[in-house]
């Protein structure tokens, strides 16, 4: 373990070392929820009308996810703790743990809502006995208890970043089916959330990563590509396992790369995949930000979804500081 | 041809697209207080970061509100170039689309993250059509 932090500092707010650590917590903060708000019960119908086999993947996606964000919230988070360089650094870090233990939680929320008891035990039983699964929460893990906190660094943005989206994409492509919305508004705020911590724990990355000679750099650098690749190809097969009934296994795929591609940007890498690998179906695409895709129809989507963050046109007040 | 000005935080994701581009470029101050004495000479296209999520007000970098906040700037910027991630999900890239709207200016291109080669080609090219267009 490091022991940078050899005395014990209290955390002065007032005086910020690095002006990231304060945006960070500042965005996080006023991002704050709970899957209390989102009416999750307001999908029971469109569960209904989901097939055997389509509920029994939603929620084999959804206790993979489960599993991911208990890791993050639990062993990630904690293990990323002994590096942090500012004090303000390390409440960041806490908030982000706390986030990932109420995205664990929240998909029990889907599930409470829409099944019953003796589903839910099967597929968290399912989630423990998955090969693939099971792989790719002991590669992480191994890096979380590994001494170097480069490398640890990368697990975790590549965790954030990455292994998360072919879970992800399921919610997205029932949403894009106006089937089971009001999840997928829950998901797109994990989403969101995970955008923010991959930032944050790759600015840091890149911080401590510039400091070091030319060669460990590379050494470095090598190893996340080697990393990504390894994960990769686990979950090509994950994704198979559970996509392939449903013909959307190459579907997904192209999700994968162009999320990996983005890991490799939080990291300050550049993208791995192609373009022509990455071409996201867009209907994915336009159910995960309206904003992305111009021909997006406004109205076409799930209503609840534009609850939040609604937009309005500024004003020249908004200019006035 | 057009210059750029942008801003970049700390992290430096956008700094690093605009060095890719290969067009001169200027930096508006990380720190609030020099940006009133940062003007641009000759029009520009504006490329932001935005920050994310949730709040559209605080979008915008409060660099970049002080630096069109100053009329000089503001009549030199001639398009906008935007950088986020669609993660964010409504409010993705949606800093270029305020300051688009509140110039009238157009909105070229949405950039995620540092950007790919890809996103380098286009983004220059849409930049050199606008330029013509305004020749002709």
């Amino acid at each position: 373990m490091n022991t940078k932090l050899a005395i014990t500092r209290p955390v002065n707010w007032n005086k910020i070392e690095d002006p990231i650590d304060l945006d960070v917590w500042n965005r996080l903060t006023s991002n704050f929820w709970l899957p209390e708000k989102v009416p999750l019960s307001n999908d029971i119908q469109s569960w209904e009308t989901l097939k055997r086999n389509e509920k029994l993947l939603t929620m084999r996606v959804f206790t993979g996810l489960t599993l991911l964000d208990t890791i993050q919230g639990t062993v990630g988070a904690a293990a990323l703790l002994p590096d942090a360089i500012t004090p303000h650094e390390e409440a960041v870090i806490t908030n982000i743990a706390f986030m990932e233990s109420v995205h664990a939680k929240s998909y029990s929320s889907v599930f409470s809502t829409l099944c019953s008891t003796d589903d839910i035990e099967q597929a968290f039983r399912w989630s423990e006995e998955n090969p693939y699964l099971q792989k790719k929460a002991d590669i992480v893990l191994g890096y979380y208890r590994g001494d170097d906190p480069l490398k640890r660094k990368v697990a975790s943005t590549l965790l954030e970043s990455f292994l998360f989206y072919s879970g992800f994409y399921l919610p997205m492509y029932w949403s894009s089916r106006a089937k089971l919305t009001n999840t997928a508004d829950l998901i797109r705020l994990i989403i969101r959330d995970e955008a923010i911590h991959g930032y944050y724990i790759g600015y840091k990355f890149q911080q401590s990563f510039n400091l070091e000679s030319a060669e460990r750099k590379q050494e470095i650098k090598s190893y996340a590509y080697e990393l990504l690749l390894e994960l990769y190809e686990n979950e090509v097969k994950y994704t198979a396992d559970l996509y392939d009934e449903l013909g959307l296994t190459s579907d997904v795929k192209k999700f994968l790369h162009y999320n990996a591609n983005k890991a490799l940007m939080n990291l300050g890498f550049e993208a791995l995949f192609p373009k022509d690998d990455c071409d996201v179906n867009p209907a994915i695409l336009s159910a995960l930000s309206p904003n992305a895709d111009e021909n997006h129809d406004f109205f076409s989507g799930s209503g609840s979804s534009y609850v939040m963050g609604k937009h309005e046109s500024t004003t020249d007040d908004d200019w006035d500081f | 041809m057009f210059d750029i000005v942008y801003f970049s935080s700390a992290s430096e994701n956008t700094k690093r697209f605009v060095e890719k581009l290969g067009i001169k470029a200027s930096r508006i101050p990380l720190f609030t207080k020099e940006v009133e004495d940062f003007e641009v000479k000759s029009d520009s296209i504006l490329v932001v970061p935005t920050y994310g999520g949730g709040e559209d007000k605080r979008a915008v970098p409060i660099q970049v509100i002080k630096f069109l906040n100053n009329p000089k700037n503001r009549n030199h910027i001639a398009g906008v170039i935007a950088l986020g991630n669609t993660n964010f999900g409504e409010t993705y890239c949606i800093a270029g689309d305020i300051i688009s709207e509140k110039l009238q200016v157009p909105l070229l291109y949405r950039v995620e993250i540092l950007g790919t080669p890809d996103d380098v080609f286009e983004v220059k090219e849409r930049i050199q059509k606008l330029w013509n267009a305004r020749q002709s």
